[in-house]
């Protein structure tokens, strides 16, 4: 077969209503070969998907993350880890994710911290990524705001193969009023590095979702640094005034502001 | 009462009914988190070769749940039919099995029997069968429902056109509903999972997929998945309700997770009926469950994971649904790791639901830490078209903007109907070559930017 008739063939079929993309940013108007989707959209797809998954498998860059923390807010930083031992598990075990493991539990517990008003945790979740890139941002705005507002800060802590409710065995051990960590979110197929923020008044374990705050989709293109920094502050003040925390304790801070 | 197995020098002893059918489950993480699955391959098919022995008749005395304790318990064994049970009364599990895969247990054999089987029945004969026989015995069923179209038919398979949107943007769902009609999608229902559930914007959706409906006369129906007491107060305001969605569980403490009982669902249901919408059929409820729901509510009472899933279904059938599905993946690794066990659980979702008689669908899918990517889905796809599955999702690309997780596309329920010969619901099927979007041999055309759907949505 001739070059010319092959690409006279044309197998592809383009959608005539390719404009109606500007309305959402769902996959519409691909198109179709026979009744498949064209290549190209399927391995934009596929590209989507593997950025999704090496955001479960990767790793915190602890080094970097809490050389940074001690230079820039001289604060001490521990690397903590959970119960669990590697990534299989971590996905199929929550409940070992949300333990300490002896070791550090006790590593926490020697230091017999002073009384603090918040507790900064640092956990990968289901994207170390996310921590990777939006922690350190986060915290330049956030933690400069907390010691203007007169608030004293617990060491930070930075935990491996975490699930949210670490925060509360955390916050506990570190004596704080406030646990508050960033944790990485299940990475979606349009966002894998997407971090999550959870506030815990007086955190201990046991405590169920609806005693905490969250703030979610924090990242570039997400919610700005700025407005959730401005946000957590707010919610760490009135958490502290009211003695509270989760469904009772409302976020009235616009999302724009 | 215990069960004993000895396999050469080693007697497996199980408790009770409910540790039985939990080791006897093939293994998924769910039932390791809940801490009930067998220890060792031995102990399994140990387990698999006791209950192989037990007669059908025990399910009925001996309540994995309390009969007292538990509604769901009581609305299985207050509605049991004992006269559609008559014919396997005298089985075992192990030889109705045998039976279920037998000529004897043909299509209308199949549908008599639906209301004498418990959900318990279908679970516990469920784990002795390979996947081969779930989809052979499946394939035999045939349940048919209807609102404004059939669906059900063999031969059919039907997709809910999911249009979901971050953030009920109407324009962006209108995009989507087009492109899914446009590819042949929408039979089953145009159903959105609103990202609020204001019941204002649940109204103005339902008010802008009901006009396209009836401007295009188009025969389908559609749903808006709020909360039911959401959906009983757009009743009350006279917005224009088709199907009455909830999310289910088999517990009853599960069903209170998700904030309802029994008696609420009842009131929807006639809430529902009463509007009288359909045209050609009064199902008016779509269900929607899921493996590991109960777990992560924790209100399994140590009950194995599918066994609660069944137990959903007896749930479902009750309120004779237009469309049951199990949105098998969309739970999270900790309940189904990988590929091969979301595959597993959805055909035992499928068969199970099927023989108790329900319009069984399934939301092929998974989230980005599972184990699984698209050519799993393909292949669970490929095999529930040859199960005889009612109907699929059709999300754009497959990947849905609102709930982040993967599903089936448009392009896939075109291509299962065209390697396997199936066809849309018959009413929507003769629309779609009305519109010029299929032709009389049911292969879909190239759309034309003239055409009248795209001339007056767009």
């Amino acid at each position: 077969m001739k070059k010319e008739s092959l690409s006279n063939a044309k197998p592809m079929a383009a959608d005539p209503w390719e404009a109606l993309r500007a309305f959402t940013a769902a996959r519409i108007a691909l198109g179709r070969t026979g009744v498949s989707e064209p290549l190209h959209s399927s391995l934009q797809f596929k590209l989507a998907h593997a950025h999704a998954r090496d955001a479960v498998y990767s790793e915190l860059n602890t080094p970097e993350i809490s050389n940074a923390i001690e230079k820039q807010f001289a604060l001490p930083v521990y690397l903590l880890q959970s119960q669990v031992s590697n990534r299989q598990e971590y996905l199929q075990r929550p409940d070992l994710g949300r333990k300490l493991n002896p070791t550090s539990l006790q590593q926490l517990q020697l230091l017999a911290a002073p009384v603090a008003d918040v507790a900064l945790i640092l956990g990968d979740g289901l994207s170390a990524e996310a921590i990777n890139a939006h922690a350190l941002p986060l915290l330049q705005i956030l933690v400069p705001a907390l010691r203007a507002a007169g608030f004293s800060l617990a060491p930070v802590t930075v935990v491996q193969q975490a699930r949210v409710a670490i925060s509360d065995e955390v916050g506990l051990a570190l004596n704080a009023k406030i646990a508050l960590i960033l944790i990485g979110e299940r990475p979606g197929l349009s966002a894998p590095d997407s971090m999550g923020a959870y506030l815990t008044y007086q955190p201990r374990p046991g405590l169920t979702d609806e005693s905490r705050n969250c703030l979610s989709n924090i990242r570039v293109g997400g919610l700005a640094y700025k407005v959730a920094a401005g946000k957590l502050l707010y919610l760490i003040k009135e958490s502290l005034r009211l003695q509270l925390s989760g469904v009772r304790l409302k976020d009235n801070v616009n999302l724009l502001s | 009462m215990s069960y004993r197995y000895t396999i050469r020098q080693h007697t497996y002893t199980f408790p009770d009914l409910k540790v039985l059918l939990a080791k006897a489950s093939p293994y998924r993480s769910g039932d390791v988190l809940a801490g009930l699955a067998a220890l060792t391959y031995e102990e399994r098919v140990a387990a698999q070769l006791t209950l192989a022995d037990v007669p059908l008749q025990i399910f009925l005395n001996e309540a994995l749940i309390p009969y007292e304790e538990d509604e769901v318990t009581r609305l299985i064994i207050d509605t049991h039919s004992a006269t559609a049970f008559a014919p396997i009364r005298h089985f075992t599990v192990g030889e109705f099995r045998d039976w279920l895969l037998s000529d004897k247990a043909d299509t209308l054999t199949l549908q008599q029997l639906g209301p004498g089987i418990t959900p318990e029945m279908a679970a516990a004969v469920s784990k002795l069968m390979r996947n081969q026989d779930l989809i052979g015995v499946a394939q035999k069923c045939e349940n048919i429902t209807r609102f404004r179209n059939t669906i059900g038919l063999k031969g059919h398979l039907a997709t809910r056109l999911q249009p979901n949107h971050p953030t009920d943007h109407p324009k962006g769902i209108a995009a989507v509903v087009l492109d899914g009609l446009l590819n042949g999608s929408g039979d089953a229902v145009i159903g959105i999972n609103p990202a609020s559930d204001h019941p204002a914007t649940a109204a103005l959706l339902l008010e802008m997929l009901d006009y396209v409906r009836q401007q295009y006369y188009i025969p389908t129906q559609s749903c808006i998945l709020c909360h039911v007491t959401t959906t009983l107060e757009l009743i009350e305001q006279h917005a224009p309700v088709d199907l009455v969605f909830q999310s289910i569980g088999g517990t009853e403490k599960a069903n209170q997770s998700f904030g309802i009982h029994l008696a609420l669902l009842q009131e929807a249901y006639e809430a529902a009926l009463s509007l009288k919408r359909g045209t050609i059929g009064n199902n008016v409820m779509y269900f929607e469950t899921g493996q590991g729901s109960a777990l992560s509510a924790n209100a399994h009472f140590d009950v194995d994971q599918q066994t609660c899933e069944a137990r959903a279904y007896a749930v479902a059938r009750h309120f004779k649904p237009h469309l049951v599905n199990s949105v098998v993946g969309f739970i999270g690794p900790e309940y189904l790791y990988n590929g091969k066990q979301i595959i597993r659980a959805a055909l035992e979702d499928h068969f199970c639901a099927k023989i108790m008689g329900l319009p069984m669908g399934v939301d092929i899918c998974y989230t980005n830490h599972a184990d699984a990517d698209q050519d799993d889905m393909d292949n669970l796809l490929t095999l529930l078209g040859v199960a005889g599955c009612n109907f699929i999702m059709g999300v754009p690309g497959a990947d849905d903007i609102m709930l982040n997780y993967q599903s089936t596309s448009f392009h896939d329920a075109l291509y299962i109907r065209k390697v396997l010969g199936l066809r849309p619901a018959p009413e929507f099927e003769e629309w779609l070559l009305q519109q010029g979007i299929i032709n009389k041999s049911g292969q879909i055309l190239p759309v034309s930017s003239s055409h009248p759907l795209l001339q007056q949505l767009a």
